[in-house]
C-alpha cells in the first residue's frame, strides 16, 4: 500500500490527530501525527488487516532545535510495505505515550531515546537509562548539551 | 677410559686450562664437586620467572580484542612466551587493556586492576586505550586514555595493532621486568 493511501486511511479513522504527510524526496514517507494519539494509531497500524505493520524497524529521537520529534519506521512482513510515523514534541518536558505494549521491541529503543534525548514515554514498562551510567547528568544528543568537565573524578 | 688423577673426572673439554690453548693463561675455578654451585642474583631468577609466565587478564572491550584473540591462537601463539589468558583477575599478572574504555566501564577497570595480585603490569593496547584514539575529540563517554585510571607500563600504538605489535609489546614488558630490583636496598 502506498503512503498516500495509508495516510488517507489514518485520516479517515483518527481525523485531526493525523496532521500531514511528509514524503518529498525521501522514502518511506512520514505520516505526522499528534503525540497524544501515538499509541492508538500504532495499535491500529499493527492490527488492521490491510496494514498489519508487525515490525517496528526503528524508533528514533530527533532534535530539530526548536522542537523534538520521535520517528517510528514501520514495516509489514505480510504486505511488504513500509511507512514512517512522526510525532513532534515541545522542547520543554517532551513526553508522549509508549508503544512498547504494541511492539515489545520498542522498549530498548524508547530507553535509548530517553537516555540520549530526555524524551519521556508515559506508561513504559521499564524506562531507565540504557547506555549511560545511571548517575549521568543531562542528555548528550541534545543540541544544547554541555559536556561535563569531570565524571567521577576523571576528565571527560 | 681412565680418570684424570687431578680431579677424578674423565678427560674432556673441562680439562685444566693449561691443557686447553683456547683459554690462554686465564685460570678457571676449581672443578671439583664443591664447585657445582649456580651463582646468580635472586633478582635475576625471580624476574626471569615472572617474565616467563605473564598470565594476562582477558579484557577485550572493542576491536583490539579480535587481534588479541588472534595473538593468543595457534598462528601467533602467545603461549610460546608463557603468556596464557586467565578469565579472572586473581590469577593474572598482566592486564591487557584491549579496546575503548567508556566512563561507564572506568569503575570496572579500576576494580579489576585492584583485584589483581602484586606484581601486576598493564599494557594499553591500541589507540583507544592509549589516548582515546578516534574518540579523543568530541566524545562525552570515552575515557581519553586508560592511564587516567591505572598505571600503564607499555603502550602499543595501532588501530588495532597487529598481533606482531602485541607480541613486541609483551617482549618490551619482559625487558622492563628483567630490570626490576626486588631485593636490593630501597632507594
Amino acid at each position: 500500500m502506498e503512503a498516500q493511501a495509508i495516510f488517507d486511511m489514518l485520516k479517515g479513522k483518527f481525523g485531526d490527530a493525523v496532521v500531514e504527510l511528509q514524503g518529498e524526496g525521501f522514502g518511506p514517507a512520514f505520516v505526522v501525527v499528534s503525540p497524544a494519539e501515538v499509541n492508538a494509531i500504532a495499535r491500529f497500524l499493527r492490527d488492521d488487516p490491510a496494514l498489519s505493520f508487525d515490525s517496528l524497524m526503528c524508533l528514533s529521537g530527533v532534535d530539530y532545535k526548536e522542537r523534538f520529534a520521535v520517528a517510528y519506521h514501520l514495516h509489514s512482513m505480510k504486505h511488504r510495505h513500509a511507512v514512517g510515523v512522526k510525532a513532534f514534541l515541545p522542547r520543554e518536558a517532551p513526553s508522549l505515550p509508549t508503544v512498547d505494549d504494541v511492539w515489545p521491541a520498542a522498549n530498548f529503543q524508547e530507553r535509548e531515546a530517553y537516555d540520549l534525548f530526555g524524551i519521556a514515554f508515559e506508561g513504559s514498562k521499564d524506562l531507565r537509562r540504557i547506555l549511560l551510567p545511571e548517575d549521568w547528568e543531562g542528555h548528550p544528543l541534545r543540541k544544547d548539551y554541555k559536556y561535563p568537565d569531570f565524571y567521577h573524578g576523571i576528565k571527560v | 677410559m681412565s680418570n684424570d688423577p687431578a680431579n677424578g673426572r674423565p678427560p674432556g673439554p673441562d680439562q685444566p686450562p693449561s691443557a686447553n690453548p683456547a683459554h690462554g693463561s686465564v685460570p678457571l675455578p676449581a672443578t671439583g664437586p664443591e664447585a657445582h654451585v649456580l651463582v646468580g642474583s635472586a633478582d635475576l631468577f625471580v624476574n626471569w620467572a615472572r617474565k616467563s609466565s605473564l598470565w594476562y587478564l582477558l579484557f577485550a572491550t572493542a576491536c583490539c580484542g579480535i587481534e588479541l584473540m588472534q595473538a593468543g591462537a595457534s598462528r601467533y601463539d602467545l603461549d610460546r612466551f608463557g603468556a596464557v589468558f586467565r578469565a579472572t583477575p586473581r590469577q593474572s599478572d598482566l592486564m591487557l587493556v584491549a579496546g575503548t574504555i567508556t566512563h561507564k566501564m572506568a569503575d570496572r577497570v579500576k576494580r579489576l586492576y585492584e583485584q589483581m595480585p602484586e606484581p601486576k603490569y598493564v599494557i594499553a593496547m591500541g589507540s583507544c586505550a592509549n589516548t582515546g584514539g578516534p574518540f579523543y575529540k568530541d566524545s562525552y563517554c570515552v575515557v581519553k586514555g586508560v592511564d587516567l585510571l591505572i598505571p600503564v607500563d607499555v603502550y602499543i600504538p595501532g588501530c588495532p595493532p597487529r598481533p606482531e605489535a602485541l607480541i613486541d609489546g609483551i617482549m618490551k614488558l619482559q625487558k622492563i621486568i628483567m630490570q626490576k630490583k626486588n631485593y636490593g636496598p630501597k632507594a
